[in-house]
């Protein structure tokens, strides 16, 4: 099972769109709440009244600022969970074979049945995607919704992650990225989505659409400048422009 | 990363008596009897009880046999496998030595190999992971090899080679260092990369996620003072290396003088050893902690 | 080989059922789906029918779960056993809690009303409260929008009879051009999301107008980093560059807005004010005929430029005086630039995109409509440029003139109501004209004269004594500030603590956190509250609270009345209050016990009905001295408040087919809960923009009960009540301001919108602007408790701009001591780039005393978190002449949270600092603490 298949029917995933993400964490908080319920063990957290709170979640959300050469900072959300990359290292390393990728659609789940907790496939990936739970002691990663995507007690319109539901300014997308005619992909291709560290070769099925370009008004001042001609440029000028103006509207005298 | 002590005592202990028992295994010393016991005791308990303190950082424990069955593509499971495999025979091997007063040669050699390849598949469980550029690297095998069959001659008393095999493992270690003080800079990965912003400007971490720590800054952010990092690494090279040269070369008269410095070297060494190991965990830099502007 | 893999259920079972209602982890009132299991709360959902938020849901929606089972949750009644502030009590039974209220409030019922100070703070149910209070007869109501953002609402409803908040939204369907000032997340948390993400899809500009670019400004297009306090200058600019091009919507503000009524010249006591004929009705000059004509006859064309010459003087109309006053090089970007830290070039290319968008990208929709003069129209024309601004405009004590001029700005465009625009929400739009005026009469055992709060227009509307001496505890309604619409709740305290203007008895709270995040000078407040006269009582000499939760302000309460859950009761979002519109839509809402409360609580709103029923107050008795509702569902119900009109506009008739008007209906709630927990009722098209003047929209309104006759009015640029202040300070009629005032009522009370520096006496030294935002994932002190919410923001550090980090030598983690002319407090301080260079921030509310919410006194909220209001005043520092002003817009009363001044110093280091400054003594925790692991699962 630790094996990769070698290729899957689908490659079922999500874009984020970093353009439209405010970082309000609704995704965070939303997958806590359908992942403490649902598939496996809750998602546990300790000391969640005291002094160090720390729990388990398969969701967050980064901020990072880039400051281009020229220009203001800019601020940009990032949320961030498992990309279930097609070439996932945190699969092959898994000595139990608890850690899969599904044939049918390239999820990569953990069978917590038989995970014994060693921690090698977190370490193995370099998205910080997967979390020890540490009260049952098994290991915790999203699982793409796999218990809502296909889920017959849900309403169709439902049977999308619990993340993409919920959030709020719709940056997050759910579908096939191996159809390339799937909306995703789509998107993906009209906005340049990438893939994060590319370098390690884990080929991520999730896709991050980038911001687009910031601050450009000023130099459309050309463009704009003349429609802010003044009318005139003493004052009683502009009531002579006013009385031309209104004679011009609809109902008015010519 | 977070150096867990299971971890380092696991590497450590078990780097030594699989070293050991690749000696035993090739008849170094050919040991039979009573002695025989204590050589393999040692051995076996060194092994044995760097395995079992792996299992301590285990979720489960009581599930770690299946730890065996992803040989085909896993390296911890090959190690455990190898481990297994290594233990059995050499067990068999021992049961001759001390019971039998024989030496199965061929056995001793396949006890051997697997020995090796025990502590071989174990570096490769590092080696293999490119989210930690300081382990990705050849050197990695080499250390974990060298260090294992240095030790392992330490411990058998393998005069001939011990001291090259403590030159050539602390060169080595000297090598792991320098190279892999670099290693990060040159994997290429950085912020840039990890967010897929570096080409529109200077990336920085700003708020975190959570204000809360979780499991990931626990076990894989680990920051080590430059200065700290300096004194452990002079400590664990001289406890390490060349105080059980100095130890082993120095000629002394009398056999119980000569057990007590050769006792001493192992201890050293083992010291050393447990030192460079800390040092390999604790200033392992994952690249998620570049998501949360840590490295 | 075959790959193997598990063999998964994909299709568990979800829930046992789904219960619909109303969130309340924050003022959004977004729909949710509440999945029972095992009659337990096991996962919460947005609820895609629901108008607000169509589905989706924020991280403190689907949080609910952990507060509904907080371990702060309060238990039982409590009566304080040790000092004030002590948080030491004892339980007791709901029979005593609620015969010592009565034993406290019957008395001063019976002698003196106005000694009862009611405030409550952001419930949603104040025409419910309000109700009460009257019934009680004490002046002293309000909710919370005192502090908050009444210059929001007054401004918005003296200009255009709506406002923002979440009384209104961009038409986000068509909308091109976004522009939004000052918000971080603002009460339509979820709906600014969801319309920022849908015109962002559509390539539609955002502008972010905001010293901070995080949250909505920092996925802006265009990121306007101005110096807090200035927005009004830079709006005042655009509105020049915008006139002297002549980009302004001449059409729509001669037809629509009162730039062309006549403003009278004449000296003396009418002086400014709008010329009218024998009706009342404002006059202008039709274009048609040259004549002098009430604004509204059918045919006419009201002129923006002719002039009316009588008796030697000549009256122009308010466009002239805009032009004027505009038009001045005073406002050019050039002299305005530097100010307000934005430059000259990018306010012209701001103004030059809103005039591009709002004229060139102009459409139509083929909607027929007619207007109130009768005329009718075959289209509706679209000017797709949308604004919306909330308290980072509002919290300035220049913050009334400054959302004024934004208004004006918006029609000076005509994009208010209008495709593409900004739109209202039922029961908005809605001119001063329909709402109330404020009443305080008391008299001893008898209800108020009428609503305790409304709209001034004029003088004669002040809440003033016979003397002149203020009438309510809060002095709103005081020349002091005098279109105070919402109270101010932030001086109640510190009011009735120095008996100015007089003593209270009691002091009767619910749901504000009054001694800690919605106090300024947190500290001083701990002190009144706690405070003793020279008999060695309490200076305050009773105080009542209600909260769910085991709060500071718990602490300094006499008798705690613990209220349920959001899950465990039933509330009412009504159109007679905060409700659930949307721009095309009426809609209402009500919560129901989904959960059974396992504690012993009880609604609040009902507890007020038990006391109203044990004094017997006139609104909550029947003629034969029985109590008209046992508890708030039953006045949910049946309570009307005109013939047909009650709380919920829904299922109304006696077989729940009714909308808007009929009979009560017993089986309302049922039919809501049937419906999914609210109930909408759509605006016909053709009827759903242009509302104000659209005779479609008028005619649905009175159908629905929002009017009862059809109110068309014009937008005010000009804002007749308030030149009847200056004409007071002008010596013009009987009620006069007292001699301080005079000039400062002159200045600010200006019928067109202007700009003055907020900057405070004192500031000398204090150069650095300091700001608090409210993070999405939490609302201020609540969620605080919730064990999911706390790890994303378990403390604040102060956010510093790179170039005050470099000259003061701070790197993260440092910390720094922050002084500003009133206080002193010493924080963890962390760098941030994108921010105005002058600015420090930090996020709004995460500080905790240590004890309270349940939380461990080790609870990073306590230790590293502190607030902001530690370093802000009520009051300003003294004045030469040693008066001290409120810290407030001196229009509106509104708290003036965002003019803080203050300086930064790098403080000791880390290892020996270890808490944030300053750090108070643990209150006892009435609740304990929470437990050590949690391992949340209710199925199976
Ligand atoms: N998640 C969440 N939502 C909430 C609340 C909550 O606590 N949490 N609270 C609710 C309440 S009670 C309210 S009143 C609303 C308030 O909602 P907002 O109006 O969004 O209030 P603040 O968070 O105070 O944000 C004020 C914004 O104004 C900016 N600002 C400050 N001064 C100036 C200035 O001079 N000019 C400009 N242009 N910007 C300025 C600040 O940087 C900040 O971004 O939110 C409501 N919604
Ligand atoms: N520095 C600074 N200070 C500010 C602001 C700022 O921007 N900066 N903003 C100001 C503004 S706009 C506001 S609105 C205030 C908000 O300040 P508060 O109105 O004090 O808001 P909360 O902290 O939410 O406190 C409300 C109380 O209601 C209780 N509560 C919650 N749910 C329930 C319930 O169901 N029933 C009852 N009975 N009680 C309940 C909570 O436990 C809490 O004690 O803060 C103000 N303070
Ligand atoms: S819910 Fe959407 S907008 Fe909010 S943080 Fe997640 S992805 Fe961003
Ligand atoms: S993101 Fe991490 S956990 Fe997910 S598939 Fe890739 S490597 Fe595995
Ligand atoms: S923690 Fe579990 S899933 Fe991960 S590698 Fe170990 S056994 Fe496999
Ligand atoms: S897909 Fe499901 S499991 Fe994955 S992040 Fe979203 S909500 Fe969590
Ligand atoms: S915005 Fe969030 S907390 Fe507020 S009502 Fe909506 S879902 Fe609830
Ligand atoms: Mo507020």
């Amino acid at each position: 099972m630790t094996e990769l298949p070698n290729s899957t029917d689908r490659k079922m995933g999500l874009v984020i769109d970093l353009d439209t993400c405010v970082g309000c964490h609704a995704c965070v908080i939303s997958c806590k709440g359908w992942n403490t319920e649902n598939y496996g063990a809750p998602l546990s957290d300790q000391n969640p009244y005291g002094g160090d709170p720390s729990g388990t979640f398969l969701n967050r959300v980064h901020s990072y600022e880039v400051q281009p050469e020229q220009g203001h900072a800019q601020l940009i959300h990032f949320p961030k969970s498992c990309l279930h990359c097609e070439d996932a290292p945190c699969v092959t390393v898994c000595p139990t074979g608890a850690s899969y990728k599904r044939v049918e659609d390239g999820i990569v789940l953990v069978n917590e049945d038989h995970c014994i907790g060693c921690g090698l496939c977190a370490w193995s990936c370099p998205y910080g995607a997967r979390e020890l739970d540490l009260a049952e002691g098994v290991m915790k990663k999203c699982t793409l919704c796999v218990d809502r995507i296909y889920n017959e007690n849900l309403p169709e319109v439902d049977r999308i992650p619990s993340c993409v539901r919920t959030c709020p300014a719709g940056a997050r997308h759910f579908g096939d990225l191996g159809d390339p005619d799937s909306d995703v992909s789509k998107l993906v291709a009209e906005r340049g989505g990438m893939d994060l560290m590319p370098e390690l070769g884990t080929k991520p099925v999730n896709k991050y659409l980038p911001p687009r370009p910031k601050d450009t008004i000023e130099e459309e001042i050309d463009i704009l400048a003349p429609l802010l001609a003044p009318v005139a440029e003493e004052p009683q000028g502009f009531m002579g422009w006013l009385d031309k103006a209104l004679d011009k509207l609809p109902g008015g005298a010519n | 990363m977070h150096p867990a002590p299971s971890v380092i005592i696991f590497t450590t202990l078990s780097g030594l008596g699989f070293g050991l028992l690749f000696f035993l295994g090739i008849g170094q010393p050919a040991v039979t009897g009573t002695v025989a016991f204590v050589f393999y005791a040692i051995a076996f308990g060194l092994a044995c009880g760097g395995l079992l303190a792996s299992t301590f950082h285990l979720g489960h424990p009581e599930r770690a046999w299946r730890a065996l069955t992803q040989w085909k593509s896993s390296w911890l499971s090959r190690e455990g496998v190898c481990a297994v495999g290594a233990l059995i025979v050499m067990g068999l091997y021992a049961l001759g030595a001390v019971f039998m007063d024989s030496h199965w040669t061929l056995l001793g050699w396949i006890g051997a190999a697997l020995s090796l390849a025990t502590v071989f598949t174990t570096s490769m469980i590092y080696t293999q992971l490119k989210t930690i550029p300081r382990w990705n690297m050849e050197l990695t095998p080499a250390v974990f090899l060298s260090f294992s069959l240095a030790g392992g001659a330490l411990l058998a008393g393998a005069e001939a080679v011990a001291p090259w095999l403590l030159a050539i493992a602390g060169a080595v270690q000297l090598a792991y260092w320098a190279k892999g003080d670099k290693a990060l800079e040159t994997s290429g990965t950085n912020l840039g990369t990890a967010t897929g912003l570096g080409d529109r400007g200077a990336v920085r971490a700003f708020e975190p996620p959570h204000t809360g720590s979780n499991y990931l800054l626990r076990e894989f952010v680990h920051v080590v003072g430059r200065k700290h990092a300096q004194k452990l690494r002079m400590i664990a090279f001289t406890l390490g290396f060349v105080l059980p040269l100095l130890l082993i070369l120095t000629p002394v008269q009398g056999l119980v003088i000569k057990h007590v410095f050769a006792a001493l070297a192992v201890l050293s060494h083992l010291a050393g050893i447990a030192a460079s190991r800390w040092l390999f965990f604790a200033q392992a830099e994952h690249v998620v902690g570049l998501y949360y502007g840590k490295r | 080989m075959t790959h193997q893999q598990p063999i998964l259920d994909t299709s568990p079972k979800v829930s046992d059922e789904i219960r619909k209602t109303t969130c309340y982890m924050c003022a959004c009132r977004c729909g949710i789906n509440v999945h029972m299991k095992n009659g337990k709360v096991a996962y919460i959902e947005g609820n895609r029918d629901h108008p607000v938020n169509k589905g989706v849901l924020c991280a403190k929606g689907s949080a609910g779960i952990m507060q509904v089972n907080a371990p702060s949750r309060l238990k039982a009644p409590m009566l304080r056993t040790g000092p004030r502030g002590s948080g030491q009590f004892k339980e007791i039974t709901w029979d005593e809690a609620l015969a010592i209220a009565v034993g406290w409030l019957e008395p001063v019922r019976h002698e003196a009303p106005e000694q009862l100070a009611f405030f409550t703070g952001r419930d949603q149910s104040q025409s419910f409260t309000s109700f009460w209070a009257q019934s009680y007869g004490t002046p002293n109501y309000a909710a919370h929008g005192g502090f908050c953002s009444v210059n929001m609402a007054t401004a918005g409803i003296y200009t255009m009879g709506g406002a923002f908040w979440e009384f209104g939204q961009p038409d986000w369907e068509h909308t091109k051009l976004f522009l939004l000032f000052g918000v971080a997340e603002d009460h339509d948390s979820n709906p600014i999301k969801m319309g920022i993400g849908k015109i962002k899809k559509r390539g539609a500009r955002v502008i972010g107008v905001n010293p901070i670019r995080s949250g909505y400004n920092a996925i802006a297009d265009d990121w306007v980093g101005i110096t807090p306090g200035t927005d009004g200058l830079f709006i005042l600019s655009m509105i020049h560059v915008l006139m002297k091009a002549g980009k302004i919507d001449l059409d729509y503000l001669s037809r629509y807005t009162n730039a062309p009524v006549l403003v009278n010249a004449s000296e003396g006591p009418e002086k400014g004010l709008l010329m009218r004929d024998a009706d009342g009705k404002m006059l202008v000059i039709d274009r048609n005929t040259g004549k002098l004509t009430p604004f509204d006859q059918p045919g006419v064309r009201p002129d923006l430029s002719a002039v009316y010459e009588k008796d030697g003087v000549t009256h122009r109309p308010v466009f002239h005086q805009m032009a004027e006053r505009y038009l001045a090089d005073e406002y050019a970007p050039e002299a305005v630039a530097d100010k307000c830290g934005i430059p000259a070039k990018r306010i012209r290319a701001i103004a030059g995109e809103l005039a591009r968008v709002a004229f060139d990208e102009a459409f139509e929709l083929d909607h027929e409509w007619t207007d109130f003069r009768g005329e009718k129209h075959t289209k509706m024309i679209g000017r797709p440029v949308a604004m919306h601004s909330m308290r980072g405009v509002s919290a300035h004590a220049n913050g009334f003139q400054t959302c004024r001029a934004l208004h004006v700005l918006q029609i000076l465009l005509g994009t208010v109501e209008v495709p593409g625009g900004f739109r209202f929400k039922p029961p908005y739009p809605k001119p001063v004209e329909a709402h109330p005026t404020p009443h305080c009469k008391s008299t001893p055992d008898t209800p108020l004269d009428g609503p305790h709060l409304g709209f001034v227009r004029g003088p004669e509307h002040l809440a003033l004594k016979e003397d002149g001496s203020p009438a309510r505890i809060d002095k709103a309604f005081t020349w002091e500030n005098p279109m105070s619409a919402h109270g101010l709740m932030h001086m109640v305290i510190s009011n009735a603590h120095a008996g100015d203007p007089y003593k209270i008895d009691t002091l009767f709270m619910y749901m504000a956190n009054m001694s800690w995040n919605s106090s300024m000078n947190t500290k001083g407040v701990m002190e009144m509250l706690t405070d003793k006269d020279e008999n060695g009582d309490y200076k305050i000499p009773h105080i009542i609270y209600s909260d769910a939760y085991s709060s500071e302000m718990v602490a300094f309460a006499d008798l705690i009345l613990p209220d349920t859950t959001y899950l465990e009761r039933h509330d009412c979002i009504s159109l007679l209050d905060r409700p659930i519109c949307e721009a095309d839509a009426a809609a209402d809402a009500i919560r129901w016990p989904v959960i059974e409360p396992d504690r012993d609580v009880r609604g609040f709103q009902t507890v007020l009905i038990q006391l109203a029923n044990r004094m017997k107050l006139p609104g909550f008795t029947n003629e034969d001295r029985t109590a008209k509702w046992k508890d708030y569902a039953d006045y949910i119900v049946n309570h009307e408040r005109k013939p047909g009109i009650g709380p919920l506009s829904g299922f109304r008739g006696e077989d729940g087919s009714k909308t808007g008007r009929g009979e009560v209906n017993p089986e309302q709630l049922n039919q809501y809960i049937e419906n999914g927990g609210f109930h909408v009722a759509h605006i016909p098209e053709g009827a759903d923009y242009y509302k104000p003047w659209n005779t479609a929209y008028q005619d649905w309104a009175v159908g629905m009960g929002l009017y009862d006759s059809p109110q068309p009015y014009l937008f005010q640029l000009y804002v007749e009540p308030m030149r009847k202040f200056q004409l007071a300070a002008e010596g013009h009629g009987e009620r006069q301001p007292p001699e301080h005032l005079r000039q400062r009522v002159k200045d600010v009370m200006d019928p067109l919108p202007i700009w003055y520096e907020t900057d405070q006496q004192g500031n000398e030294g204090f150069t650095v602007n300091a700001l608090t935002q409210r993070p999405m994932a939490m609302y201020h002190s609540w969620g605080t408790q919730n064990a999911w919410l706390r790890q994303l923001h378990g403390r604040n550090p102060l956010y510093v701009p790179t170039k005050l980090m470099r000259e003061n030598n701070l790197q993260d983690g440092d910390w720094a001591k922050i002084t500003s002319p009133h206080g002193e407090i010493t924080v963890p301080v962390m760098e941030m780039a994108a921010l105005n260079d002058n600015t420090v921030w930090t996020w709004n509310a995460i500080g905790k005393r240590k004890g309270a919410w349940a939380l461990e006194e080790d609870a990073p909220e306590a230790t590293k978190g502190f607030l902001l209001n530690h370093l802000i005043h009520e009051l300003l520092p003294a004045k030469g002449d040693g008066m001290r002003w409120a810290n407030s817009d001196p229009i509106t009363g509104q708290a003036a949270w965002f003019d803080l001044k203050v300086k930064i110093e790098k403080a000791a280091a880390p290892s020996d600092m270890q808490e944030s400054q300053p750090a108070f003594p643990a209150q006892e925790s009435p609740v304990g603490t929470g437990p050590k692991e949690l391992k949340w699962k209710v199925g199976k």
